[in-house]
């Protein structure tokens, strides 16, 4: 360790150390900090892909993380996080293990080994920061950045729409699927404890404000989740074994455009807000169904 | 020791399984498996085997079964996993990170020629490809040597002195496919070779450190330092390993080469793998004829046994390096570390020969016509394509 970093344990003992080099009004920042709280004191093991949140531990010798970390291979972190809990358990070690992604890891180049992981039921609290842009290497897009948003690889505004990673982890009937928002925190914290409290594949995706990707003001981040939520882009909900569904949130009629009007990559002419409404009103007319057809009853 | 009639990939399969399972009373095993032909067999094996302490993981990749093991090696326990050919590409970013990581996995490389176009027989093309990666390389000739190699790997990979990964390689079919007689050993016997698997650097949380993190160059230099110096140490650790192993297995495997009537040759072959058996009956039958010919049996690839290599050939003026690889543009990868290894040495005539590739049969005659080709020469020529399959 640096000499000139203060030696006292409660600087230690946080997961995300002050003094990072995260942007000013990094979403992951403070999912980060939530994450150490929601665990209570518990601390995990780490695996973290190549993504900005590797960065943030900053250069060896010296970590911004305060718990063990793995920096795993771009699409390889459930993979190491299988190894890591995997020897825990048959150690008696409880520990949770928690994989931190961004939505290149996840969506992406690591879609593959999240499918597996999930699929194998592994006992890992995936984590995924959404920030829908690679970050990290300055901006381009990936398939969660939403139609018709521009990016320094959509100039012109990308064409294809959001994957919905959601119905994916779905789909694997993991025992526990939730969207968190960064404008909810007591929703936020009751969401990590209640992944702690599950055996299994977590599913955590947490929409993560970047300004330097979505060219808004850093001191925003929290309004902007807010009102993607209160306009229904961006919908809290939970999902148990892929099959009971519980609606935490729901929009209070906020025009999409109060969201998007505040972050300059929505300012490509692709971007169509009546098309946006037309999905939002979708993904609501599905996601009402679902939760009534199939309500989850308890946690 | 049981004495059985096996194959190759059962012997391989068996040996990793007893090295995990003696790690029961520490921080016991664990491996990501994935099935390529033709090494399927070892996975399947490792599967079935009811560890005490341990897991195989059934992933969905090359890529992640090395994940999987990584993230076994960095927990502390023991790692190990088999694959062949494009799954060792496949794998490939993970076989660097495991050796960067410095985590002393053991894998099992079933050598088997990169398509496409497709092809399941052997050469080594796959493991060779992996030559700049930060693992140790073994070269294993017979059954025999491929059990007691990989046993050999776990001691000298887990050795605080070393920390690097082994490959541990045998030809696709030839060896994993046919039968011999091997001496296997017992759990209690491997439980008495192998040390504890003590990973110092394990993710832990007494001392919460991000293991792979950023590093700027002068840290990254000194990685990369440190790496070649552990990669030095491997020759005489390797010799501690051999000591250990006769104590406990009552029987001395070939270290990292074996020279065979090199003393008083003229002209010298080089071999490794299945290969090498064949080379030596053809040594053999031409020492019974008179000829001066000798033979250097190739184990360790990497590290490179220079040293050893430069006093293996006494005093021949020919080597012949029979290379079962292509190197595109270039010619035997055997064949460019020899050449290297031997330079200033322009007394001796150093000729490639690219023999067996995509699985070609390298008979004895074959073997004989390069022998015989070698000993007309007068001038090294590029390396010269040896055609075998008819």
């Amino acid at each position: 360790m640096s000499t000139t970093t203060p030696q006292n344990a409660e600087y230690f003992s946080h997961l995300l150390r002050p003094g990072n080099t995260n942007c000013a009004g990094c979403g992951m920042s403070l999912a980060l900090q939530w994450l150490d709280q929601g665990l209570a004191g518990e601390k995990p093991m780490m695996a973290i892909p190549a993504c900005c949140g590797i960065v943030t531990a900053g250069a060896f010798p010296t970590s911004s993380y305060g718990v063990p970390t793995a920096a795993t291979t771009f699409a390889s972190s459930p993979a190491v996080a299988t190894g890591l809990a995997l020897v825990a358990e048959q150690n008696a070690e409880n520990h949770p293990v928690v994989c931190w992604t961004g939505d290149g890891g996840t969506y992406d180049i690591g879609m593959a080994t999240l499918s597996a992981a999930a699929e194998r039921n592994e006992n890992i609290i995936y984590v995924c920061y959404d920030n829908e842009i690679y970050g990290n290497t300055g901006g381009q897009r990936s398939s969660a950045t939403p139609e018709g948003v521009a990016t320094s690889t959509t100039p012109r505004g990308k064409i294809e729409r959001k994957k919905d990673i959601m119905a994916i982890m779905a789909g694997h009937r993991v025992p526990y699927a939730a969207t968190l928002s960064l404008a909810h925190r007591d929703d936020f914290l009751r969401k990590v404890r209640t992944a702690r409290k599950i055996d299994g594949f977590r599913f955590l995706l947490v929409l993560s404000p970047c300004p330097t990707g979505w060219k808004s003001d850093p001191g925003m981040g929290t309004e902007l989740i807010r009102s993607a939520v209160r306009c229904g882009l961006f919908p809290l909900y939970e999902v148990f074994d892929g099959a009971r569904y519980r609606i935490n949130e729901r929009p209070d009629g906020l025009a999409v455009e109060e969201y998007m009007k505040h972050q300059r990559r929505y300012r490509a002419a692709s971007v169509d807000p009546a098309a946006m409404k037309m999905r939002i009103e979708q993904q609501w007319r599905q996601l009402n169904a679902l939760a009534e057809m199939f309500p989850a009853e308890y946690d | 020791m049981a004495r059985d009639l096996v194959t190759g990939n059962y012997a391989a399969g068996r040996a990793l399984a007893v090295a995990g399972e003696a790690n029961r009373h520490a921080r016991g095993c664990g491996a990501g498996a994935y099935p390529i032909t033709p090494q399927t067999e070892i996975i399947e094996y490792l599967r079935g085997f009811q560890f005490a302490k341990g897991r195989i993981v059934p992933v969905e990749s090359e890529h992640s079964a090395m994940g999987v093991c990584i993230g076994v090696s960095l927990g502390g326990a023991r790692s190990f996993t088999a694959s062949s050919a494009n799954g060792l590409t496949y794998m490939t970013e993970n076989v660097f990170a495991a050796g960067f990581y410095r985590l002393p996995i053991v894998m099992i490389a079933v050598n088997r020629t990169l398509g496409p176009p497709w092809n399941i027989w052997v050469d080594q093309g796959d493991s060779l490809a992996l030559r700049d990666a930060p693992w140790m390389q073994f070269y294993v000739e017979s059954h025999q040597d491929l059990v007691d190699t990989i046993l050999l790997s776990f001691r000298v990979a887990e050795d605080h002195r070393i920390l690097l990964p082994a490959m541990v390689a045998m030809d696709g079919f030839i060896t994993s496919h046919t039968q011999m007689i091997v001496d296997l050993p017992e759990q209690e016997q491997v439980d008495r070779y192998l040390p504890p698997c003590d990973v110092p650097h394990r993710l832990r949380h007494d001392h919460p450190a991000t293991v792979g993190g950023l590093t700027w160059p002068r840290e990254t230099e000194h990685h990369r330092i440190e790496i070649q110096q552990a990669m030095e140490r491997v020759p005489p650790v390797l010799s501690e390993a051999l000591d250990e192993f006769t104590k406990v297995f009552g029987r001395r495997p070939h270290g990292v080469l074996s020279a065979e009537h090199t003393e008083d040759a003229e002209i010298v072959l080089v071999a490794c793998n299945s290969m090498a058996r064949t080379l030596r009956r053809v040594v053999d039958e031409q020492r019974s004829r008179g000829r001066r010919v000798g033979m250097v049996k190739l184990k360790m690839f990497r590290p490179f046994p220079r040293e050893e290599f430069r006093r293996a050939i006494g005093a021949a003026t020919k080597i012949g390096v029979l290379d079962r690889n292509h190197s595109p543009g270039s010619g035997g990868i055997f064949w460019q570390e020899i050449a290297a290894t031997l330079q200033g040495r322009s007394d001796l005539l150093v000729q490639d020969y690219l023999v067996g590739l995509g699985g070609g049969d390298v008979t004895p005659k074959i073997i004989t016509e390069i022998l015989d080709e070698l000993a007309a020469r007068r001038t090294p020529a590029e390396p010269l394509w040896k055609e075998v399959a008819s």
